[in-house]
């Protein structure tokens, strides 16, 4: 009887992507409950983090390309979502992350076909060259997005029903987690079928793949803008939760320190989003407070956090270079054998069985890292 | 294996069929109006010194180099111009020189690929895990099981092409290649790299492949192509200079010459400066 429905739980990829987001949003409903509001606050920025991440990891580890401008598609998701939100559209809270998000795509779909055609080097500089153009766009309409100073969004309502006095900090939390777990839906969904699969042989053997009747150009563009329309959430979840869109908020760096943390994270792995969410999180945090207690000049403090990325980076990549998760999934995999060792021959095969059916899907199966 | 009475020419309909097409790289002609016949059922070999245009024969029908003159065709619809990710829904499947392997998916996912023209499922379905994605993704599973079976290769399908001896990873690519079941199966040097029993297997392998499947290899093993293709062409300078049942190919004058006769005279070409160096 268990094991008929253990069958069908893992036969079935929405059951699994399901209970993935459903425990995941039970342990962020306690944790948000009670923790203070500015740990609340860091959830929130960890979720936005989180879904420009995931989009990243997927697109440079299952389709093999990499973008420099994510943090551009944050600021479209983010501009539109202020724009939306503001008098005189007016729209709340969903409706307007969904705008952010449509937006994203509608760009993300042109950017994503000349990507294609770009390899290497040229598509990292063609993406960075987008992530510095267009904010710039923003400059040359200072009256339409609100210029230097940006524009300005209400703080989002909690629901009456949540109570009274529902604090502001625990309700961001829960919209930026909600968009998280709609991530981590999709992208998981996505993954686990033929789509993450066209999209790894693409990456693996562009002429194999063509030959087995995979158009490369449209998977890739494909890949781009499902990796655009996450970056665009988590842009539009940044002007909810920080309430303004504002070029400062979508500096150059951003997207410099996002591709540094999905590398970090781990590349390719939905697990390794989140480490790479908490250090972005969590990295300003510590630079600011070594800056503190060395009292270094305003100049260099300033700078420090992208420099301690970059050295991260480079200490990751040598000691650790399928990242974060990576190094969790070694973990994993010692502590596994040791206690199948224990167990002895017999219950050992079908430990060994689940778990290979488990978990290579939900990491390694988009990264070509196996042992 | 048993060889044919001569063909009839294609009348046009079933088959793929090469007429007059002309390739030229820059200066080089690699193909000088090389016309050629496949018929459903038959094992056609194509030979040739390096370099005489194999390749480019393979990559003008698969899409891949677009011919200056002729045409092609393939169950008597034109074939010219069509998008090699197309070829796979035309019933069209190739191996690639070497293995070509997809390094970072399974034996298992890699063959799945290769059955994905069956796949109905679209971008929507499969965004929210809905059951048709997994019941389409079960259909491929399936489809790939069956077609690693035929191959010998069902303990390998959770492991990584590139963990397997070579011999096995050419099994596998020719699995992929089947899994999309082609009416015209295209194997570019099949059996390099096989030994003795490996090359026999292959060869029981391609004669097995059904009555209703043409089959278009390139090989340098002569022996494995003449025991186990109907007929051959020979290709030299981008030109057909034979074509016909292999022992009366194998008899050929010009091609002892050109291909045949280079291993018996290869000391008299390498003494003469190499004119084969030249030209590859
Ligand atoms: N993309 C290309 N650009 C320029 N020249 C090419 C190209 N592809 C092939 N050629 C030339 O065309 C000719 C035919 O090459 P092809 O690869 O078809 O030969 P082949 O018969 O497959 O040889 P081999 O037995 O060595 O594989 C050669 O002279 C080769 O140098
Ligand atoms: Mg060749």
């Amino acid at each position: 009887m268990t094991s008929k429905l253990v069958g069908v739980f893992r036969g079935s990829t929405l059951l699994r992507s399901l209970a993935i987001v459903l425990v995941a949003g039970v342990v962020l409903i306690v944790v948000t409950d009670s923790v203070s509001s500015y740990r609340n606050l860091q959830i929130a920025y960890g979720a936005y983090y989180f879904c420009v991440l995931a989009g990243l990891t997927v697109l440079a580890g299952a389709s093999g390309q990499i973008s420099l401008g994510q943090g551009a598609f944050m600021a479209v998701g983010g501009y539109t979502f202020a724009k939306l939100n503001a008098s005189p559209v007016g729209w709340s809270v969903f409706p307007s992350l969904s705008g952010a998000v449509a937006a994203s795509i509608l760009i993300g779909i042109p950017v994503g076909v000349a990507a294609s055609r770009l390899r290497g080097p040229y598509l990292a500089g063609a993406t960075l060259a987008f992530a510095v153009g267009l904010p710039a766009l923003a400059d040359k309409f200072p009256a339409f997005f609100g210029g230097e100073n940006g524009l300005i969004v209400n703080p989002p309502i909690a629901p009456p029903w949540l109570g009274a006095n529902f604090q502001l900090e625990r309700w961001e939390a829960w919209v930026a987690c909600a968009g998280a777990l709609v991530v981590v839906f999709v992208l998981y969904n996505l993954t686990h079928s033929a789509v993450g699969r066209s999209w790894r042989a693409v990456r693996d053997g562009e002429i194999a793949a063509s030959l087995s009747g995979l158009r490369v150009g449209r998977q890739q563009a494909l890949a781009f803008t499902i990796s655009a329309s996450c970056a665009g959430l988590g842009g539009g979840l940044l002007a909810a939760v920080t309430q303004v869109a504002s070029p400062g908020a979508f500096p150059l760096q951003l997207s410099l320190t996002l591709l540094a943390g999905v590398v970090i994270g781990g590349l390719g792995s939905l697990a390794g989003a989140v480490w790479g969410a908490a250090l972005l999180v969590f990295l300003p945090n510590w630079t600011t407070d070594i800056a503190g207690s060395f009292s270094l000049s305003s100049n260099v403090s300033h700078n420090l956090p992208i420099a301690v990325y970059g050295l991260v980076l480079i200490v990751a990549m040598l000691v650790w270079p399928s990242g974060i998760q990576g190094g969790v999934r070694v973990i994993k995999r010692g502590a596994g054998s040791a206690i199948r060792s224990r167990r002895g021959r017999g219950s050992a095969e079908p430990a060994t069985a689940a778990s290979e059916a488990t978990e290579p899907i939900a990491d390694e199966e988009m990264n070509a890292s196996h042992p | 294996m048993e060889t044919r009475e001569p063909r009839e020419p294609l009348t046009g309909a079933g088959g793929l069929s090469v007429l007059d097409v002309v390739v030229s790289f820059g200066g080089i002609r690699a193909l000088e109006g090389v016309s050629v016949e496949v018929s459903p059922g038959e094992v056609l070999g194509v030979i040739g010194p390096n370099g005489a245009g194999k390749t480019t024969l393979f990559n003008v029908i698969c899409g891949f180099v677009r011919p200056q003159s002729g045409t092609l065709s393939w169950g008597g619809k034109p074939l010219t111009g069509v998008h090699p990710a197309r070829l796979a829904s035309l019933g069209i499947a190739r191996t690639l020189q070497g293995v070509g392997l997809f390094g970072g998916l399974t034996v298992l996912e890699n063959v799945m690929v290769g059955a994905q023209r069956f796949r109905r499922a679209r971008l929507p379905l499969a965004m929210l895990g809905l059951p048709w994605s997994d019941a389409d993704e079960r259909r491929l599973r399936d489809r790939a099981l069956v077609a690693l079976g035929r191959l010998g290769c069902e303990d390998v399908v959770d492991r990584l092409p590139g963990t397997l001896p070579y011999a096995v990873q050419k099994r596998v690519a020719l699995a992929r290649a089947l899994a999309c079941e082609p009416e015209l199966l295209m194997l570019d040097e099949p059996a390099g790299g096989l030994d003795a029993r490996e090359l026999s297997e292959l060869g029981d392998l391609i004669g097995s492949v059904g009555s209703s499947v043409a089959v278009m290899l390139v090989d340098h093993h002569m022996d494995f192509v003449v025991s186990v293709c109907d007929r051959l062409v020979v290709l030299d300078f981008g030109r057909v200079i034979a074509d016909g049942d292999p022992s009366t190919v194998r008899q050929d004058p010009r091609v002892l010459e050109a291909y045949l006769g280079r291993e018996a005279v290869q000391d008299d070409a390498l003494r003469s400066g190499g004119a084969e160096d030249a030209h590859a």
